[in-house]
């Protein structure tokens, strides 16, 4: 994963799409501007949507990472 | 008695429906019922026999074939009709994998059923390619050429539809044939989004289509191999009118196909007009819509689809509000398949797959349909994401 300081971790697994996403954009508010946050989330669609997300609301995707088992790790940095 | 219908009176109206789908399904075309219902009378007997009966059928079937041989630029007995387009791919793709194990090389956008012909192939120690695409949709020819091209390569077959009705890319499709021909390569294509619309490509070995697309009943599927494609059956044949697709003939269904298929030609290239101006339309209004990732090329795109995905919207929650107040649209998302994957179109084009509406216009869709259409979906996006607080 990323060397960044993570400020909030949000547990998304469990989660259907568009829900993780949702919580990214909420969470990403709650940090200051180069603040980050790590989500995880075990929905197929946020590996698409995650940096679909970063691209259209200018935000920074410091990492993914997709373990065989468990869920993937994003990093997001706020800009 | 009164005339009442049952329910009585005081039932409301239903309301108006408007179906924007033509992309799954577009609708029945008049002249294809008129035809059905006639050749359900005349089209009934063993094509095989030599009776009159048996004689007035094959005959039908004949013509059938005639018509959707001229519109595809092959030979009569170059085309076949098996029970569905999904069957077309799965026979006219896996006949090319039968000779000489070649690599199978595709796009990532091509339909489930040329992605399950590809499995099966690798479930069997065939070798299989999947080539990605530009985030607009369209395939990269020079990708096709450096794996064409790889010295290690031996036989290859190359697998590019037409054109895909999820984002509505028109591929490049002449360089595609003639990267395949430079190669030595059989080129299979997917026509499905285009025969009857648009002009059909040039150059391929074997093609697929299905009738439903283009307005003809469903239950008939499309499969040409050009002669010297190097395609062989990779299932059991039999010894009726055509060992590509064995068993009893559908006569009636596929004459009212070919029925179809003229009707919708006629006129195509002004209808493609009137269409990619309904839908430039569209595009721009949508785009106009807060955060969304409008989805496909700006120009070489079909003239009937145009396809967007709404940030934090749910995908099935869009397409059934969007039903309740009368208008019948497809959608990508995940949450509206099946299964857990979204739609692996939008994920191969790294475009945002929540939240996904796919409108494609019929042959009768309307600047007003469409105004209808926008105010609608404008009212559920933005009610959905209310509920949602400041994001």
């Amino acid at each position: 994963m990323s060397e960044a300081t993570v400020d909030v971790t949000l547990d998304c697994t469990g989660q259907r799409c568009p829900l993780p996403v949702i919580k990214l954009a909420q969470a990403i508010l709650s940090v200051p501007i180069g603040g980050v946050v790590r989500l995880l989330a075990d929905d197929p669609a946020a590996l698409a949507d995650v940096p679909a997300w970063c691209r259209m609301r200018d935000q920074e995707l410091l990492a993914v990472d997709r373990p065989d088992d468990g869920p993937a790790t994003f990093d997001v940095r706020r800009r | 008695m009164s005339d009442t219908p049952a329910g009585g009176p005081e039932d409301a109206p239903r309301p108006r429906r408007t179906y924007l789908d033509a992309g799954s399904s577009e609708p029945l075309r008049p002249v294809a019922r008129d035809t059905l219902v006639a050749a359900l009378d005349e089209g009934w007997a063993d094509p095989l026999r030599l009776h009159s009966e048996g004689r007035r059928a094959r005959l039908l079937y004949d013509n059938a074939r005639e018509v959707v041989a001229a519109e595809l630029g092959c030979r009569a007995d170059e085309v076949s009709f098996p029970p569905s387009g999904t069957i077309a791919v799965h026979t006219g793709l896996s006949g090319l994998l039968q000779r000489r194990r070649p690599r199978l090389i595709h796009s990532a956008v091509e339909h489930s059923s040329v992605l399950h012909t590809a499995e099966h192939y690798a479930a069997s120690g065939g070798e299989r390619v999947s080539v990605g695409v530009a985030r607009d949709g369209r395939v990269e020819v020079d990708a096709f050429t450096d794996e064409l091209g790889r010295a290690d390569g031996g036989p290859a077959v190359v697998a590019v539809q037409a054109a895909n009705l999820e984002s509505g890319a028109l591929h490049p499709v002449e360089e595609i044939a003639a990267a395949c021909a430079e190669a030595d390569t059989p080129w299979f294509v997917d026509a499905a989004a285009v025969v009857g619309r648009l002009a059909m490509p040039t150059g391929w070995s074997v093609a697929a289509a299905s009738a439903h697309k283009w307005g003809g009943p469903a239950g008939v599927g499309v499969l040409a191999v050009r002669r010297g494609a190097g395609w062989r059956a990779a299932t059991v044949a039999d010894e009726r009118l055509d060992p590509r697709s064995p068993g009893y003939e559908n006569i009636p269904a596929i004459l009212a196909a070919a029925a179809a298929l003229q009707d919708m030609s006629t006129g195509a290239a002004e209808r493609a007009d009137r269409q990619r101006e309904l839908t430039e339309q569209l595009r721009m209004r949508i785009a106009a819509i807060p955060d969304v990732d409008l989805i496909g090329p700006s120009e070489e795109r079909l003239p009937h689809v145009v396809a967007g995905s709404f940030l934090y919207v749910d995908g099935e929650v869009l397409v059934t509000e969007l039903d309740r107040l009368g208008f019948a649209a497809a959608s990508g998302s995940a949450c509206t398949a099946s299964s857990l994957e979204p739609s692996h179109v939008l994920a191969a084009m790294g475009v945002l797959t929540h939240g996904n509406v796919r409108i494609s216009l019929t042959v009768d869709t309307t600047a007003e349909d469409l105004d209808a259409f926008v105010a609608a979906l404008t009212d559920v996006v933005a009610a959905t994401r209310e509920r949602l607080g400041p994001l």
